[in-house]
């Protein structure tokens, strides 16, 4: 049997000291040692983004990061973003919008598109932008293209698309 | 008391148009929406037990054969005796198939496909399981060759006579004709994908049984967990509130469900069985691949003087499910000549079975690649070549039509989609500029699928004003929301008939404790489900207007205000404190059989194809449907966009790679196995039309969560066409096959 590692980390805004498994990764110590169930497990292999997490204010995929590997960081998720009687300007967006259907990627969008915003206000490119420099277009196809890591089978896309367009519009650049 | 109505002639009362509080059809938004959006929503695995186990389930690594022994040293060794292994004559070799509500073949000791489980691991945690499950030695012994390739001559196939159609004679008038089309298309295995995996959690208090777990349909599934554990139906209780998806692939009870019953039984604690994303693509049905040949005849004005249709799919040995490829073209269009056939070829590959529109989704696809073919041949505008063949009645058995909105749909869809505008002559014929590297090109297609209701029933309950809060009601049956609105449409069904605001209205469903439905699946959910809401709220309607002193269709209910026969009082005081409720059962009847009851719509796609690497993006797509009374225009659109995104796939990158020497899928994930992602797919259009189909049910309604996928791929690969003379007939259109079909072209 393996030692349990402990790990000391803030999640959403917690401290948390949690002891498990060295290969415990970080998605399945929030849904089964924090009961944080709002991040998804689709793939467990970094192929879906359904367990999308915010680690120190960058989107990653965290089933494809142990727990251990993170003492001392900060992670958000999607409970940390918002509630039902206080949702994130998104959260409402994805409801407004319909920018769902089973439910089960949405988390994972939203913390996705979260930290994409945040991106796209820092001018970093992607494939779909004009260029490498300057401020970055919020257009229908960058926004696809930046959250293309986050599958949805139910095929909310188009939906996705105008919620996040949404908030961008309200929330100007 | 109850309400029950078997539909055994129209209803053309229309009675929800008459209502006052003016939901129904609207956009309302889901009322779980929020839920899910902020991830309180929870899915079966997410259901926190004390004490819980955790099972993996370990797979078949031959394609054939007899387990001669499963050796536990090397896991007893570094593990210690904290894990179970699990091999109860009770583990299924497939999951059932839809509505079968009995035990699917059990019996882990046999094999017939690699991935098949065949112990169950369970330990303390999931990271001990998962190492357990890879620690477990299986001999085999046996396994005399299987078959792995359906279109070898060697495997065994077997004709499915009660579907073949043979009418007339299309050989004589395929030689006969004016205009033809005589070729073979392929459609490879698609998978349902749904993102949540399959998962289980099961415990037991005494001889009763309580399974949470990731289901479409709780009443059959529980007769077929029961059956598969060998103890009565009343013993067991299915939960599934949320379900992150099912497509088909959710149906029937599934080796996690059973595997976790047995488990906890045998351990006595709470047991979780999720499947791992590679083992729901293994062991989970499959959408057969299919071969179709397609031959289309017509005259010289394009009416259609035959139709052939001949297709062979695959399943395991001893499966009865056959992909029904040749159901559309049953009744797409008329014809004089006939024939119609399909062939099972028995393959040892990961069992077939239901994934979203069995039939249409692949058959119509080939279906209107041929019409886009035929129209070409003919020199004809694709749009009014199926114009000129709109069948005015059944053209298989002759029966007429419920209502048929074929031509609109085409006629709307080309208008919106400014159709007008594409050239015939493919973009590549007319632009010889090498340096312009994306060719632009539009095509169609027609989709239809055919209605069902089902038996269903359900309870809806006036509860009183309470502590200043004013009128509810509940809405309860064991119905399922897989994402496909049930939560909205039958709270909004309810609200409407009794004249509250959707906020008054809960729904409660994903319990076998409720209601018996049939479930979400084959496009009946909400029809079914939403007949029997309806059904009930009638019966508290007729409850309400006595109360009042007037008739049932004299009473007006609007915001929880009773008005009729000149009286006109609050809801609050006609209950007076009183709770009421009421069971509505709705039936199939007659009208199932005397009408050809079907779903329309039309696709219009625009591609740019890149000449030099045969990348096809999709710029631009329509749907236009038609399928009865829209309950939720929201729900209902947003259930098109998955089925058009399930075609954009199928057109262009889904396909199950299997191993020609063992039958194994070798894509089985999501890095092999590529499902849309959000850049590829185009800010898609819906329009549903205004139409009610008094055969359908009570509510004029008819289903639409499959609709958008049969055909779709088809409006796509015509686009292909029209961008470049190729005619890519092997599906999916990946940038080789389509780079081979424009060498070949041009
Ligand atoms: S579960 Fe992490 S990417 Fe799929
Ligand atoms: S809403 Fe179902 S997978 Fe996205």
């Amino acid at each position: 049997m393996q030692t349990p590692l402990k790990t000391t980390l803030s999640i959403n805004g917690t401290r948390h000291e949690i002891e498990g498994d060295a290969r415990l990764t970080l998605l399945d110590a929030l849904r089964d040692h924090l009961g944080l169930t709002g991040s998804k497990k689709g793939c467990d292999h970094g192929q879906c983004g359904a367990c999308t997490v915010l680690l120190n204010g960058r989107r990653v995929n965290s089933c494809l990061t142990l727990l251990c590997m993170h003492d001392g960081d900060e992670v958000t998720t999607i409970e940390g973003l918002g509630t039902p009687d206080t949702p994130s300007d998104l959260q409402r967006a994805f409801v407004d919008r319909d920018g769902m259907q089973c439910g089960y990627c949405t988390p994972g969008q939203i913390c996705s598109a979260t930290a994409m915003i945040e991106e796209i206000r820092q001018g970093w490119p992607s494939h779909a932008s004009e260029g490498l420099e300057g401020e970055v277009a919020p257009t229908p196809a960058e926004i696809a293209e930046r959250m293309s890591g986050n599958l949805c089978r139910c095929g909310c896309y188009p939906n996705i698309v105008d919620a996040i367009a949404d908030v961008i519009a309200e929330e100007g650049p | 008391m109850n309400r029950h109505h078997k539909m055994d002639s129209a209803d053309r009362q229309n009675r929800l148009d008459g209502m006052a509080q003016g939901l129904i059809g609207t956009d309302v938004p889901r009322p779980d929406g929020m839920a899910k959006a902020t991830g309180t929503a929870t899915y079966a695995a997410e259901e926190r037990r004390e004490g819980m186990l955790h099972g993996v389930l370990v797979r078949a690594t031959v394609p054939g054969g007899r387990v001669a022994d499963v050796d536990t040293d090397a896991l007893a060794k570094a593990l210690g005796d904290d894990v179970t292994v699990i091999t109860d004559a009770r583990l299924l070799q497939v999951p059932a198939q839809g509505t079968d509500g009995k035990a699917p073949p059990q019996g882990p000791d046999l094999v017939h496909y690699v991935g098949q489980p065949l112990a169950l691991v369970v330990a303390p945690s999931f990271e001990v399981a998962r190492h357990g499950a890879r620690l477990l030695g299986i001999r085999y012994e046996g396994g005399e060759e299987g078959h792995f390739d359906p279109e070898d001559d060697a495997t065994p196939t077997e004709l499915r006579d009660k579907k073949t159609v043979d009418i007339g004679d299309l050989d004589a008038a395929m030689a006969k004709a004016a205009h033809s089309v005589d070729a073979v298309w392929r459609t490879p295995g698609h998978v349902s994908a749904a993102m949540e995996p399959h998962a289980a959690v099961a415990w037991w208090e005494g001889e009763h049984l309580t399974v949470r777990s990731a289901l479409q349909m709780l009443k059959f599934n529980r007769d077929e967990l029961a059956d598969a554990l060998g103890i009565p139906a009343e013993n067991v209780r299915l939960l599934a509130p949320f379900v992150g998806g099912g497509f088909g692939s959710k149906l029937g009870i599934s080796h996690e469900a059973v595997g976790a019953a047995i488990a906890a039984r045998q351990l006595g604690r709470p047991v979780r069985v999720v499947l791992s994303r590679q083992q729901v693509f293994e062991a989970v049905m499959r959408r057969s691949e299919t071969r179709q040949h397609l031959r289309l005849c017509a005259d010289e004005e394009g009416r259609l003087t035959g139709i052939g249709h001949d297709c062979l799919v695959s399943n395991l040995p001893g499966q009865d499910f056959a992909e029904p490829v040749i159901q559309g073209s049953r009744f797409a269009y008329a014809a004089p000549n006939r024939h119609l056939s399909l062939r099972l070829a028995r393959v040892n590959r990961t069992c077939a079975g239901s994934v979203r529109a069995p039939g249409e989704a692949v058959g119509l696809t080939a279906l209107e690649n041929a019409m886009d073919e035929l129209a070409e041949a003919i020199g004809i505008d694709p749009v009014e070549l199926r114009l000129r063949n709109v069948p005015e009645e059944d053209p298989t058995d002759g029966k007429p039509f419920s209502s048929m909105m074929m031509a609109e749909v085409l006629r709307e869809g080309a208008r919106r989609f400014d159709w007008q505008r594409r050239n015939p002559i493919p973009a590549l014929r007319r632009e010889g500029d090498p340096r312009r590297e994306w060719l632009r090109g539009m095509g169609m297609s027609l989709l239809v699928r055919g209605n069902i209701l089902d038996e269903a029933e359900a309870r809806v309950r006036l509860l009183p004003a309470e502590d200043g809060a004013p009128v509810r009601a509940e809405v309860e049956t064991d119905m399922t929301d897989i994402g496909t609105g049930s939560y909205a449409v039958l709270s909004q069904i309810a609200a409407e008939m009794l004249g509250l605001p959707m906020e008054r209205v809960t729904t409660r469903l994903g319990d076998s404790a409720l209601p018996p439905s049939p479930g979400s699946g084959g496009s009946w959910g909400a029809g079914s489900s939403g007949s029997s809401v309806y059904l009930a709220c009638l019966e508290l309607r007729t409850r309400l207007a006595r109360a009042l002193g007037c008739d049932e269709g004299e009473l007006t209910l609007r915001d929880g205000q009773a008005t009729g026969g000149n009286h006109s009082r609050p809801l609050a005081e006609l209950l007076d404190g009183g709770t009421i409720e009421a069971v509505g059962h709705i039936e199939p009847g007659k009208t199932a059989k005397e009408r050809r009851q079907a779903t329309y719509g039309a696709q219009f796609a625009e591609v740019e194809v890149s000449r030099h690497t045969g990348e096809v993006r999709v710029r631009r797509m329509l749907g236009v449907f038609a399928a009865g009374r829209i309950l939720n225009s929201r729900t209902a659109r947003s259930q098109c966009l998955g089925g058009m995104t399930f075609g954009i796939g199928m057109a262009l990158s889904e396909e199950l790679e299997h191993d020609p020497r063992d039958g194994h899928l070798v894509n089985r994930d999501f890095a092999g196995y590529h499902i849309p992602v959000n850049a590829d797919v185009p800010q898609l259009e819906v329009h549903l039309m205004e139409e009610r189909d008094p055969w359908a049910n009570p509510m004029q309604s008819k289903g639409i969560g499959e609709l958008g996928i049969c055909g779709a791929a088809a409006a796509i690969t015509n686009a292909i066409h029209n961008a470049t003379g190729a005619r890519v007939r092997d599906y999916p259109a990946t940038p080789d096959r389509v780079l081979a079909a424009m060498a070949v072209a041009n």
